[in-house]
């Protein structure tokens, strides 16, 4: 063993034999969040920005955060020098160009971007889109990566929202959008290819869960795959001709598109996504939840899950909380 | 920490056996209608790391918590009602918890003499 650089946020600091990194980052008084220092409160968790850190480090970590390099300080014993911040990447944005916009039903635009430099993403992950002038609106991706540099968004335009009115009404196929790396812990990983996964999504929520079904497919997931697609009325829905069709073609896929208010439509289900999943799949002990959409949905459909089993560490959720730039 | 809940959490497992306790005993609390109010609006995901640290506490695990914190971080609650037909529940659910895992009751009592002796800080007398 030798002393082990630690740089955090362009400072260098030394870490001392038998210190953890949070040992390090506390007497070099650099106080970030910590308490139990057992890898009990994970509250000082923080990212690896170049190497793995010491699987020891990552132990009760979501898989999520292991892939992405997260682990907690007080458990971290250096193994070589390491570079660390705390928690998402730094504010870069790469260059995009819009080469494609088409209406998905009355309120929601498809948005596709081309961006040769975008860093690495998965299906289900958030970008932040930023106008010339700093206006910045997350949103998911819903393409697979199998299309490295193109990114699809879906946007709804929600009344009097800045950067939702201006994409679907000025925002031109050749006009420039700034792209930030992608963010969020909700997306398909593969490894368990036979598990039942559930998905929930309500208007525009639709489109990280898409996505996500898009990469578990195409990386041969063999588990049956359920997805509950809600909106307040008919006109609310969209993509039921390709989710139909992708049925069709993967036995393992169930597709149920959900109408809340209103007439059903042929082959919609009456009542709300969550409710009509949760009463249709008595146990879930040992699947997989994603749950993306309106912010009270994903709060109840959570907590619905874990009581009905599943996990904690196999629910994946992302609320779309109206306005948000940069979600948590 | 004493050389006796030293041992406890070994005995239990350590933290392997939190782990496989946690979700078992918030699922448990959080299907109970004597006290799942108190937990209707919070953050799941912080709640299940508290919910680990409580019950690294109780087997006797390391642990950095004060009666001072403990008073703290229920005072809200307090106001909302808790009292001790709440705590009782959360200590009934702990041990059915530890008998679904299959520990020996000795243990059990152990633990829930442990999450006992923090019943006058957590209901902030």
């Amino acid at each position: 063993m030798s002393l082990k650089k630690i740089t955090f946020n362009d400072r260098q600091i030394i870490c001392q034999e038998e210190d953890t990194v949070l040992d390090a980052l506390l007497r070099a008084q650099i106080d970030i969040p910590h308490a139990c220092r057992q890898g009990v409160c994970q509250s000082c968790m923080l990212r690896s920005l170049q190497t793995a850190p010491p699987p020891a480090a990552q132990n009760g970590l979501k898989d999520v955060l292991r892939h992405q390099n997260y682990f907690l300080a007080c458990l971290c014993y250096p193994q070589q020098d390491m570079s660390v911040s705390l928690g998402a990447d730094s504010g870069a944005f790469a260059t995009a160009t819009v080469v494609g916009k088409d209406m998905l039903n009355a309120d929601t635009l498809r948005l596709t971007l081309q961006c040769p430099d975008i860093p690495d993403y998965y299906a289900g992950q958030f970008v932040n889109l930023k106008r010339a002038d700093g206006l910045t609106r997350s949103y998911s991706i819903s393409n697979n990566r199998k299309q490295r540099h193109k990114l699809e968004f879906h946007i709804r335009r929600l009344a009097g929202g800045r950067f939702s009115e201006w994409a679907h009404a000025e925002l031109a196929i050749g006009d420039s959008l700034a792209v930030s790396a992608a963010q969020g812990l909700c997306y398909y990983l593969p490894g368990r290819a036979a598990q039942s996964l559930l998905l929930i999504g309500s208007g525009s929520g639709l489109a990280p869960l898409a996505g996500i079904i898009s990469e578990a497919l195409d990386q041969g997931h063999t588990g049956p795959i359920h997805l509950y697609h809600g909106s307040r009325n008919m006109a609310g829905l969209y993509w039921t001709a390709e989710m139909r069709r992708l049925a069709r073609q993967y036995p393992n896929f169930h597709y149920s598109p959900c109408v809340s208010g209103g007439e059903a439509g042929q082959g919609v289900c009456k009542g709300r996504a969550h409710e009509l999943a949760m009463s249709a799949l008595p146990d879930l002990k040992g699947w997989r939840i994603y749950l993306c959409g309106h912010p009270d949905m994903v709060h109840q459909a959570k907590r619905q899950a874990f009581l009905k089993g599943a996990a904690f560490q196999d629910i994946h959720a992302d609320a779309f909380h109206i306005g948000a730039t940069t979600p948590a | 920490m004493t050389e006796t809940s030293a041992t406890l959490y070994q005995q239990l497992g350590g933290e392997p056996a939190v782990n496989a306790a946690v979700d078992i005993f918030y699922r448990k609390v959080l299907a109970d209608d004597r006290i799942n109010r108190f937990f209707e609006n919070v953050d799941m995901e912080k709640q299940a790391a508290k919910q680990k640290a409580f019950l690294t506490m109780a087997f006797g695990g390391p642990h950095h918590y004060t009666g001072e914190d403990m008073r703290k971080g229920h005072a809200h609650l307090v106001k909302a009602g808790l009292d001790d037909s709440h705590f009782d529940a959360v200590v009934e659910n702990l041990a059915a918890t530890l008998a679904e895992l299959n520990v020996p009751q000795p243990l059990i009592d152990q633990v829930a003499a442990i999450a006992e002796s923090t019943r006058n800080d957590v209901l902030g007398r």
